[in-house]
């Protein structure tokens, strides 16, 4: 019987436990669901024209060549013509001209690669870091960021976004209650865009930041389906002759 | 004689071509009622020729330099062509050998394979899963991640904790103060070709040892004891091929899709088979928050970091985390039941094995995460993750340190004369 009730005690710990787990497994900052489509071909041509615009000045993305952009529908001439103004030939990889030496001296640290930026740190989190910079005066760059505190990037998408404030307010409510209230962000000065407008620009880099991650992601779905249909016909064909010689088994 | 005939008797005269053939396959007579348990054997052979396979392509584009390392991982990704393909097959193949071996074992428990006659089948084939082991942590490394450098970190610290000799010890095995080129490159050595050529001879070695015994089955009952007395084959017996090859076939071809569906929907498996910071670039000056190894190895890393220091030595920790893998080595003698098959078992194997089984998830579980994820007692320090980890690494020796008395006290139920089912 003693082990009846250890059993018993064992699945009092499991239930006592488990929502414990699932709440401590939702990090610190609820992320907005990046509303991005692979498949939209458009909006990753916007992507890649807000990437090479906006960030490819101080981060590289070094294993990404331009002309692998034709999986976006581009022709090389089209890549050259309108988003290649760092390098002339399109075999290029996507790499910049400031050095790691003067990034470290200049930033503090060497703005990360983001080839495959998309593949650790997620859309998600991707598309809430863009969105959530506010102005923080006791930072170096009077810039600070709800999904990634203290960060060393300067908000460059501000002239874009505008300026926001964190709401001072709810630090205090925040606390022993363990009060997960969301940091509010309100926009005091309007930026060229409106916030629908510069959500679906991010929205729009976000996908191209996944589909850069990953260039063959698209295609090996598509292998990927042709794949199964033949391993379903290959089994029908399997399990008939596995039948056909156990029939003589008893 | 056709001219296939006298081909084959030609070589008969020189190799043990058609003798090898029948004694191994068309006249190796294997239990008729294995179930579902008994597919994995098979898989794993195919998850060996699948990786074997994929690792040579992969090797061919690979630089095993810690300056290009994680650059050529990323041009087989992108600019290698079905480079991505090979990859992703190679990195499955890692997990799902690990899901393979593991239900394998798993049959081994259930219906008491590792029994008397076939003590040395197991013991091969735990020779060959520390093995599997040392090739994925070897592996690990060569993409050059931030989670494989810091694993590696780790895990060769490890070493630095066996008193007296550990440091010298841990900077021989990296051969450099910290993990470094040098250590990519022997890691390279390891990987590519040392641990698979042991592997290899082992898995023939689990074989022969196999095929000279007899296969066990789900009702743990000798087949050789009815014979036919005509044809000398074991009753319920029947042979391997054509029989269990088309069988297999079945299995092979619902694995492939379990596979595919792996490699061509969801390749990182929600970081468990690709972590997520893995694809940070290694950067031997920050040690990322968290260093969590690849989900087969947690149940370890679980009881590793559960066990307190001693003498400020983390030395128990690693002697605890080693005879955790160990231990398996003597359940052959550990046991003492009369029947070998879960169904014929009472109710204390029934129990404990069990209780095992829960312990081992539970245990992977908590080694996937940090220490105090799920916060401290109320008023204590102790931290909840490592008081549930001392709880089932206990459960887990357990099973193993009581099963001479549990097995030969329990009320097991008669065998029957032949196969079931």
């Amino acid at each position: 019987m003693t082990i009846m009730r250890s059993v018993r005690r064992l699945a009092a710990v499991l239930v006592f436990v488990a929502p414990t787990a699932a709440f401590a497994a939702g990090g610190h900052v609820a992320l907005d669901t990046a509303p991005i489509d692979q498949h939209d071909v458009a909006s990753l041509q916007r992507g890649a024209r807000n990437f090479v615009n906006y960030c490819l000045n101080c981060h590289s993305a070094q294993y990404m060549r331009y002309n692998r952009l034709a999986d976006l529908g581009l022709t090389d001439q089209q890549i050259k013509d309108n988003l290649m103004f760092a390098s002339d030939k399109v075999g290029d990889p996507m790499t910049i001209a400031m050095k790691a030496k003067d990034a470290k001296q200049w930033f503090g640290a060497q703005p990360p690669d983001l080839s495959v930026i998309a593949r650790s740190r997620g859309a998600d989190w991707l598309y809430t870091y863009l969105r959530t910079y506010y102005r923080d005066e006791s930072r170096p760059t009077g810039w600070n960021n709800i999904a990634f505190p203290d960060v060393g990037m300067p908000h460059v998408l501000w002239e874009l976004q505008g300026l926001q404030d964190l709401e001072a307010a709810k630090h205090g409510a925040e606390g022993e209650h363990g009060g997960h209230a969301a940091p509010k962000l309100t926009l005091t000065q309007a930026g060229s865009m409106t916030p629908k407008q510069y959500d679906a620009f991010v929205a729009d880099l976000v996908n191209y930041l996944v589909y850069m991650g990953e260039p063959a992601r698209l295609q090996r779905a598509q292998i990927g389906i042709l794949t199964l249909l033949f391993l379903g016909v290959l089994f029908v064909f399997a399990y008939l002759l596995k039948k056909e010689y156990w029939k003589d088994v008893h | 004689m056709s001219k296939i005939a006298a081909l084959t008797q030609w070589i008969d005269d020189r190799f043990p071509l058609t003798s090898n053939w029948k004694s191994h396959l068309s006249e190796y007579y294997a239990p008729k009622n294995f179930n579902f348990w008994y597919y994995f054997g098979s898989l794993a052979l195919l998850v060996l020729v699948i990786q074997i396979l994929s690792g040579i392509f992969l090797t061919m584009h690979y630089k095993p330099d810690a300056s290009q390392a994680f650059a050529s991982v990323e041009y087989i990704m992108r600019d290698v062509p079905s480079g991505w393909l090979v990859r992703y097959i190679h990195s499955t193949g890692a997990s799902m050998f690990f899901v393979v071996v593991y239900l394998h074992m798993m049959r081994g428990l259930l219906y008491g394979s590792f029994r008397k006659p076939r003590e040395l089948v197991w013991i091969f084939g735990m020779l060959i899963y520390l093995c599997l082991m040392a090739e994925a942590f070897f592996g690990y490394l060569l993409p050059w991640g931030q989670m494989s450098y810091w694993g590696a970190q780790v895990i060769v610290n490890l070493f630095s904790a066996v008193p007296f000799i550990g440091e010298e010890l841990s900077v021989w095995i990296r051969g450099d103060y910290v993990v470094s080129d040098a250590t990519l490159n022997r890691f390279f050595a390891f990987h590519v070709i040392a641990i698979p050529l042991v592997l290899l001879g082992l898995v023939a070695a689990h074989i022969i040892a196999l095929h000279e015994v007899g296969s066990n089955n789900p009702d743990g009952i000798e087949i050789k004891k009815k014979k036919d007395p005509k044809t000398g084959i074991p009753l319920d017996g029947i042979a391997f091929h054509p029989y269990y090859t088309v069988k297999d076939i079945v299995g092979v071809v619902v694995f492939l899709m379990v596979f595919s569906i792996i490699i061509f929907f969801m390749p990182e498996v929600g970081g468990y088979f690709l972590e997520y910071n893995n694809f940070i670039p290694a950067d031997p000056l920050k040690t990322p928050p968290h260093i969590a190894p690849v989900w087969y190895f947690t149940p370890y890393y679980a009881m590793l970091r559960a066990v307190p220091a001693m003498l400020g030595s983390q030395f128990p920790g690693v002697i605890v985390m080693g005879l955790g893998v160990m231990v398996f080595f003597l359940l052959p003698w550990l046991d003492r039941g009369k029947v070998k098959s879960i169904r014929y078992r009472g109710p204390k194997y029934k129990v404990w094995l069990t209780l095992f089984v829960i312990s081992f998830v539970i245990l992977a579980w908590l080694g996937m995460n940090p220490t105090d994820f799920l916060g401290k007692f109320p008023g204590s320090t102790l931290e909840m993750a490592t008081f549930l980890a001392r709880v089932f690494t206990v459960v887990y020796f357990a099973f193993f340190i009581l099963m001479p008395w549990y097995t030969a006290t329990d009320k097991e139920k008669p065998e029957p004369e032949r196969v079931t089912g």
